[in-house]
């Protein structure tokens, strides 16, 4: 029966496939995930204080303050869809945190009073909190 | 927009190190002398511990002997020290001078957990009141009448003047002056419950000119008509501010909205803007909370996003502070608050 086993086999491998292309449809790759650099990570950090951020967001790395006004932002980069409605990009994120009521009529969250390179190293700061 | 108290302390120099007016000067002075004489005590105990353990048997037995002890722990200690006394408390004694009657007064009330400020004209009446920041000419000696509601505080803007107690039931004097325009933290010295140390304030130093013209302004509003809320030209224009991107928009914030919102929800209770019918005393004078730098007492910068996130939800920036989370409000409702605070300039 060794065609039966040759069978199992190409069978097993086409289901593996299948699951890979099940995953990776809900997430790219690891490899191929938006990777920001340190600078722009510690930039994004000092611009993250500097505007205040964490009075309404809990935001790991920031130990002060904690503001549960607006939603935690612990996994961030896992997140499906920015304020349940925007495709979680970099370049989205970014242009949220400058306007986000200009991009999803009706947010809560008020425009913020930072720069376009000081909103895409937010963002790179937010993506760069991915543990996994 | 984007300044702190935490901001303006850090770095290097301290700001004890780098005086911005004659009465830190002193305080300065006083430091760098203080340090130099540690260092010197410092070095005769390493030399003396030296001599004791590894020294000539001669200079070990004269080290031990009851002589040394009058001379290094008695008449040494007592001199200097005596000395030391008598400098300092010269050197700084211009620092809490009587009042004259013809210097600026401001009175700083300290409060858990930020300071009341009222400008006081040479009767001692009270002309103007803020919260938070002090505002002075440059070169011009200030008093500053300084009391506490509560708990015993202390003011302190290191690059402007030493530390001062604010003692409940009790006003002390403190002077201050500025020789170079600049914005100068100051922050709460002496602890004073949960949230001492998120208990700041600005010391703003203008030039002569500006002076005048932030004199003139603050006049201008205290004598301004029973209505806080500005043209409707002017309020359509908030929601624009900062991004073109926006001006697109429809205003979303109604200030007038805001200003009903303000009296209805209890705001007014406890807060006080000049000409209207908010006049609570409880907490900070919000008259001209827009023109700010900081939210909170020195934490947070001033911006509409630090703002609806203060009022909505203040227990959490500063957990036990007076102001109840103003959780029953709509984002919208915080929004329309919010838009009218910042026409409070």
């Amino acid at each position: 029966m060794v065609s039966s086993d040759r069978g199992r086999a190409v069978l097993a491998t086409v289901m593996a496939m299948g699951a890979t292309g099940v995953i990776s449809a809900c997430k790219d790759p690891v490899e191929t995930r938006y990777e920001p650099s340190d600078a722009a990570i510690s930039r994004g950090l000092a611009a993250i204080e500097k505007a205040g951020c964490g009075s309404c967001h809990e935001i790991p790395g920031v130990d002060w303050p904690k503001g549960r006004l607006g939603p935690s932002l612990k996994g961030f980069d896992d997140v499906g869809l920015i304020a349940g409605q925007l495709p979680n990009r970099p370049g989205v994120l970014a242009s949220f945190i400058r306007n986000a009521p200009a991009i999803k009529p009706g947010s809560p969250m008020p425009p913020m009073p930072v720069s376009e390179a000081e909103a895409q190293d937010i963002a790179s700061y937010l993506y760069g909190l991915d543990s996994d | 927009m984007d300044w702190t108290v935490t901001d303006a302390l850090w770095g290097w120099p301290p700001p004890v190190l780098d005086p911005a007016g004659p009465y830190s000067a002193q305080v300065t002075t006083l430091s760098w002398a203080l340090f130099a004489l540690g260092v010197v005590v410092t070095a005769v105990v390493i030399v003396a511990l030296w001599v004791a353990i590894k020294g000539p048997p001669r200079w070990k037995a004269k080290l031990g002997g009851e002589r040394a002890i009058w001379i290094g722990g008695v008449a040494f200690p007592g001199v200097v020290l005596t000395a030391l006394l008598i400098w300092g408390l010269t050197l700084t004694a211009s620092l809490t001078e009587p009042i004259r009657g013809d210097e600026m007064r401001i009175r700083v009330t300290g409060e858990m957990w930020w300071f009341r400020v009222q400008y006081l004209d040479a009767d001692g009446v009270v002309v103007m009141q803020d919260a938070n920041e002090i505002h002075i000419p440059v070169d011009t000696p200030v008093v500053l009448e300084l009391e506490s509601a509560d708990v015993i505080h202390s003011f302190w803007v290191p690059h402007l003047s030493g530390k001062k107690d604010m003692i409940p039931g009790r006003r002390t004097l403190l002077r201050i002056e500025a020789d170079r325009a600049g914005e100068f933290g100051g922050v709460c010295a002496e602890y004073c419950g949960g949230q001492h140390a998120l208990m700041g304030f600005v010391a703003v130093a203008h030039e002569p000119d500006a002076w005048q013209a932030w004199r003139a302004d603050r006049i201008a509003t205290l004598n301004r008509a029973q209505s806080p809320i500005a043209p409707t030209a002017q309020r359509n224009s908030i929601d624009a501010a900062g991004d073109p991107a926006e001006a697109d928009i429809p205003a979303r914030y109604d200030a007038r909205r805001g200003y009903d919102l303000f009296m209805e929800t209890g705001c007014a209770a406890c807060h006080r803007i000049a000409g209207s019918e908010a006049n609570g005393m409880a907490g900070p004078d919000l008259t001209h909370i827009a023109s700010r730098r900081t939210l909170g007492a020195g934490i947070l910068p001033n911006h509409r996003g630090t703002l609806i996130g203060w009022i909505g939800d203040s227990q959490s920036i500063k957990p036990g502070n007076r102001m109840p989370s103003y959780d029953r409000l709509s984002a919208d409702e915080l929004g329309h608050i919010a838009a009218f605070l910042e026409l409070q300039k």
